[in-house]
C-alpha cells in the first residue's frame, strides 16, 4: 500500500538527483566501446539535453524578457534576446490599469483570486482528509463503490457540464460572486485530492498507531499524534495541487464572473485583447503574465514531480 | 486488531460457538459497525459535496438535453416541454458539430502521439546523461509545465504574431527576405493548428517525461546488462525488456493524455482571441461555450455526448488503477 509514497519520492529524486544504480550500469555498458565513439555520444546526448532544455525554457525566459522591456522597444520589427532599456514601468502598467472601462484592475483581481483559492484549499483539505482517513483506516460496505464513484467523478469533464452548472448557480443567486465560483472549484478538485491523500495515509503503517496505543494513547490520540505529522508533507503537496487548479482555471472563471469579480486568468484575457489608452501594451501584458506565473512556478518547484504519482499511482508498482 | 480469530474455520459441521468465541464475533460485529458509522462520517461532506456540485448537475442535465429548455422558460418561468432524443438528432444532422468532433479526434491524435513520442524520448535521454546535465533537463522541463496555459498561450502568441513575433522575424532572417514580413499563423486553420500543436505539446512533454523516467528507473540493469553481453541492440534492448516495464505506466499516460487532449479549452480559446477565426477551429470545449447561455436544452445534449464520451474513453484508466491498487 505505499506505492503512493514510494512514487512521490522517487519522482522527486527522478525530478533533480541522482539514483544510485543508473550511473554504474551506464559506465560498464560504455566500457566495451572504443573511446572516441564513447566521445561522440557522449556529446550528441549533452547537445540534445541543451537542445531540450532551451525549447522548455525560452518561452518563460522570453516573457520575463519582454517584462521587462520598455514597449515601444517591444513593438519592433527586429526583437531583442534580452532588455536593451530595462525597465520596470510595466509591471506598475499591469498593476495600475483596470482591463476594460468597469472591469478590475490586477490588485483586486488578485485579491478575488488568492481568497477564492484559499477557501477551496482550506475545505478541500479538511473534506479530503476526512474522506481519505475513512478510505483508508476503515473498512466497510460502500468502500470500494466511493472509490470508483471519486475516480471516475474525476473524469467527468466539468466543462461539459458548464452550462447546467451556471444554471444551478443561477438558481441559487451565487452569480458572479466567490463563493458560488469556490464551490465549482471545490467540488472540480477534489476527486483527485481524496485520492491523493488516501495514498499518503496508507502509506503510514497502522502498526505505528497500534504501537501508540499500547503505550497507553486512545485510538484518536495516537491518530493525531502519530500518523498526522507523518502526513504534513502528503497535504502539502495535494494542497499545492488545489492551489496551482484554483489558481489556473479559467472557463468557468470565464463564464461565471464578471465585470470588478474577475480572477486573475479571466483579468488577463480581457487585459490582452484591451486596448485602453491606444494600442495592447504589450510589455504590461508579459509583466502581468509573469506576476500570474510566478507563484505557480515557485509552488511547482517545491513539489516538484509529486503530482504525477498521484496520477499513477496504480501503474507503478513501489 | 483482536488476537482472537473471529470466523470459525475447519471442514465439517460448524461446533457450536464456545463462550469466548462468541465474545468475538460480537466484538468483530460491533467493530464493524462503529468502522461502517466512522467511515461514512467521515465521508459524508464529501459525499455531500460531490452528489450536490457533481451529481445533481448531470442528472439535471441528462433530463434537460431531452427538453427544449430555453433561457425563456427561466425567465417565464415555464416548463420546457419534452422532445425526446431530438436535440441529439438536430445536434448530429442540422449543426457543425460533426466536424467539430472530427477536429477534436483528429487533434487529440497528433497531440497525444507528439507528446508521448517526445516524453519518452526525453525520459530515455535523461537516463543517458550526466548529473549536472540531467538536473538541468529537469529544471528545464518543470519550467514548462509550470507555466499556467493562459500565460504559455500569451507568449507563445506574442512570439506567432504576425507584426513584431520572433518566428516571422527569424524566418526573414534566416531566408534573407521579407516574405514572412506580416505572415499572419492563426488565420489559416492549419497553421492555426500548428502553432496550438507547439504549445500544447511543450507544456505536454514534462509530464509524461518524468512519469516515463521515474518507470525506466525499476528496469533491472543487471537484466539490461545481460542482454547487452549477448548482443542486443539498443533497440531490442528497449522493446523486449524495458517496454514490458514501462506498459502499465504508458497505459495510464495514454489515456490521460487522451483525456486531457479532448479536453482542452484553455489554449484554444486564448489563440482564438489572438485571430483565429472560431467557427473553423472550434474544439469540443469551445464549441460548447461559444453556443452561449441560453438553448439549455440543445447545450445539454453536447454536455451528456461529451461526458459519455469521455467515460467511454477514461475507462482503462479507472480499471488498470482499480486493478494495480490494492484496495
Amino acid at each position: 500500500m505505499s506505492t503512493q509514497v514510494s512514487v512521490g519520492t522517487q519522482l522527486g529524486t527522478a525530478g533533480v538527483e541522482d539514483t544510485l544504480d543508473r550511473p554504474a550500469r551506464r559506465r560498464s555498458m560504455d566500457a566495451r566501446r572504443p573511446p572516441a565513439r564513447k566521445k561522440l555520444t557522449r556529446f550528441l546526448l549533452n547537445a540534445a539535453a541543451l537542445i531540450v532544455f532551451v525549447c522548455s525554457v525560452f518561452p518563460v525566459y522570453y516573457m520575463v524578457n519582454l517584462a521587462f522591456t520598455p514597449n515601444n522597444k517591444i513593438v519592433s520589427r527586429t526583437p531583442s534576446l534580452f532588455p536593451t532599456d530595462f525597465t520596470v514601468s510595466n509591471f506598475t502598467t499591469a498593476w495600475n490599469r483596470e482591463a476594460a472601462p468597469g472591469q478590475t484592475d490586477f490588485p483586486h483581481a488578485l485579491g478575488t483570486t488568492v481568497t477564492v483559492t484559499a477557501g477551496v484549499l482550506v475545505v478541500t483539505l479538511l473534506v479530503a482528509f476526512l474522506a481519505s482517513v475513512a478510505l483508508a483506516r476503515f473498512r466497510f460496505k460502500g468502500r470500494r463503490t466511493f472509490i470508483v464513484s471519486v475516480l471516475v467523478v474525476q473524469m467527468i469533464p466539468g466543462e461539459a457540464m458548464m452550462f447546467t452548472i451556471y444554471g444551478m448557480i443561477d438558481d441559487w443567486h451565487l452569480m458572479n460572486t466567490l463563493l458560488g465560483l469556490g464551490i465549482v472549484y471545490t467540488a472540480a478538485v477534489i476527486p483527485f485530492t481524496i485520492w491523493t491523500l488516501r495514498g499518503f495515509v496508507a502509506g503510514v503503517p497502522a502498526d505505528l498507531e497500534e504501537a501508540a496505543m499500547i503505550d497507553g494513547c486512545t485510538k484518536s490520540q495516537a491518530f493525531w499524534k502519530v500518523t498526522f505529522p507523518l502526513l504534513a508533507p502528503g497535504l502539502v503537496s495535494t494542497g499545492i495541487f488545489a492551489f496551482i487548479q484554483a489558481w489556473n482555471e479559467f472557463t468557468m472563471a470565464l463564464l461565471l464572473m464578471s465585470g470588478y469579480n474577475l480572477t486573475l486568468m479571466p483579468w488577463l484575457n480581457a487585459f490582452q485583447s484591451s486596448s485602453v489608452g491606444g494600442a495592447v501594451n504589450w510589455g504590461a501584458v508579459m509583466a502581468g503574465s509573469t506576476m500570474i506565473a510566478l507563484p505557480v512556478i515557485i509552488f511547482f518547484l517545491i513539489v516538484q514531480g509529486r503530482m504525477t504519482g498521484g496520477l499513477v499511482s496504480g501503474a507503478v508498482k513501489g | 486488531m483482536t488476537s482472537t480469530t473471529a470466523a470459525p474455520t475447519g471442514a465439517g459441521p460448524a461446533p457450536a460457538p464456545t463462550a469466548p468465541e462468541r465474545d468475538a464475533l460480537q466484538r468483530e460485529r460491533h467493530r464493524r459497525r462503529r468502522d461502517a458509522r466512522g467511515g461514512w462520517g467521515l465521508l459524508s461532506p464529501a459525499t455531500i459535496i460531490l452528489a450536490v456540485m457533481v451529481g445533481y448537475p448531470a442528472v439535471l442535465m441528462v433530463i434537460q438535453s431531452f427538453t427544449d429548455f430555453t433561457v425563456k422558460n427561466k425567465v417565464q418561468g415555464t416548463l420546457p416541454d419534452f422532445i425526446g432524443l431530438q436535440n441529439y438528432i438536430d445536434l448530429f444532422t442540422k449543426s457543425d458539430f460533426p466536424a467539430v468532433l472530427t477536429r477534436s479526434l483528429a487533434l487529440m491524435v497528433v497531440l497525444t502521439a507528439l507528446i508521448i513520442v517526445f516524453g519518452v524520448l526525453v525520459a530515455v535521454l535523461m537516463t543517458r546523461l550526466g548529473r549536472g546535465w540531467r538536473i538541468t533537463v529537469s529544471v528545464g522541463l518543470l519550467l514548462a509545465w509550470a507555466m499556467p496555459p493562459l500565460t504559455a498561450t500569451v507568449v507563445w502568441g506574442w512570439i506567432f504574431d504576425t507584426q513584431y513575433g520572433l518566428v516571422n522575424w527569424l524566418l526573414n532572417t534566416l531566408t534573407g527576405t521579407t516574405n514572412w514580413t506580416n505572415h499572419s499563423w492563426l488565420l489559416e486553420p492549419l497553421s492555426f493548428y500548428f502553432v496550438l500543436v507547439i504549445i500544447v505539446v511543450w507544456q505536454g512533454i514534462p509530464f509524461v517525461a518524468f512519469t516515463t523516467y521515474a518507470g525506466l528507473g525499476q528496469v533491472p540493469g543487471e537484466v539490461l546488462e545481460a542482454a547487452s553481453l549477448d548482443g542486443a541492440s539498443g533497440l531490442r534492448r528497449f522493446r523486449f525488456i524495458v517496454f514490458p516495464y514501462l506498459r502499465s505506466i504508458l497505459t495510464v499516460v495514454l489515456v490521460l493524455q487522451i483525456i486531457w487532449n479532448l479536453r482542452i479549452f484553455t489554449q484554444v480559446y486564448s489563440l482564438q482571441t489572438r485571430g483565429g477565426i472560431a467557427a473553423d477551429t472550434n474544439v469540443l470545449g469551445t464549441y460548447l461555450f461559444r453556443q452561449g447561455v441560453g438553448e439549455f436544452g440543445a447545450t445539454a445534449a453536447i454536455g451528456v455526448f461529451m461526458v459519455i464520451l469521455l467515460l467511454i474513453l477514461s475507462w482503462g484508466y479507472v480499471r488498470t488503477t482499480l486493478k494495480e491498487e490494492e484496495l
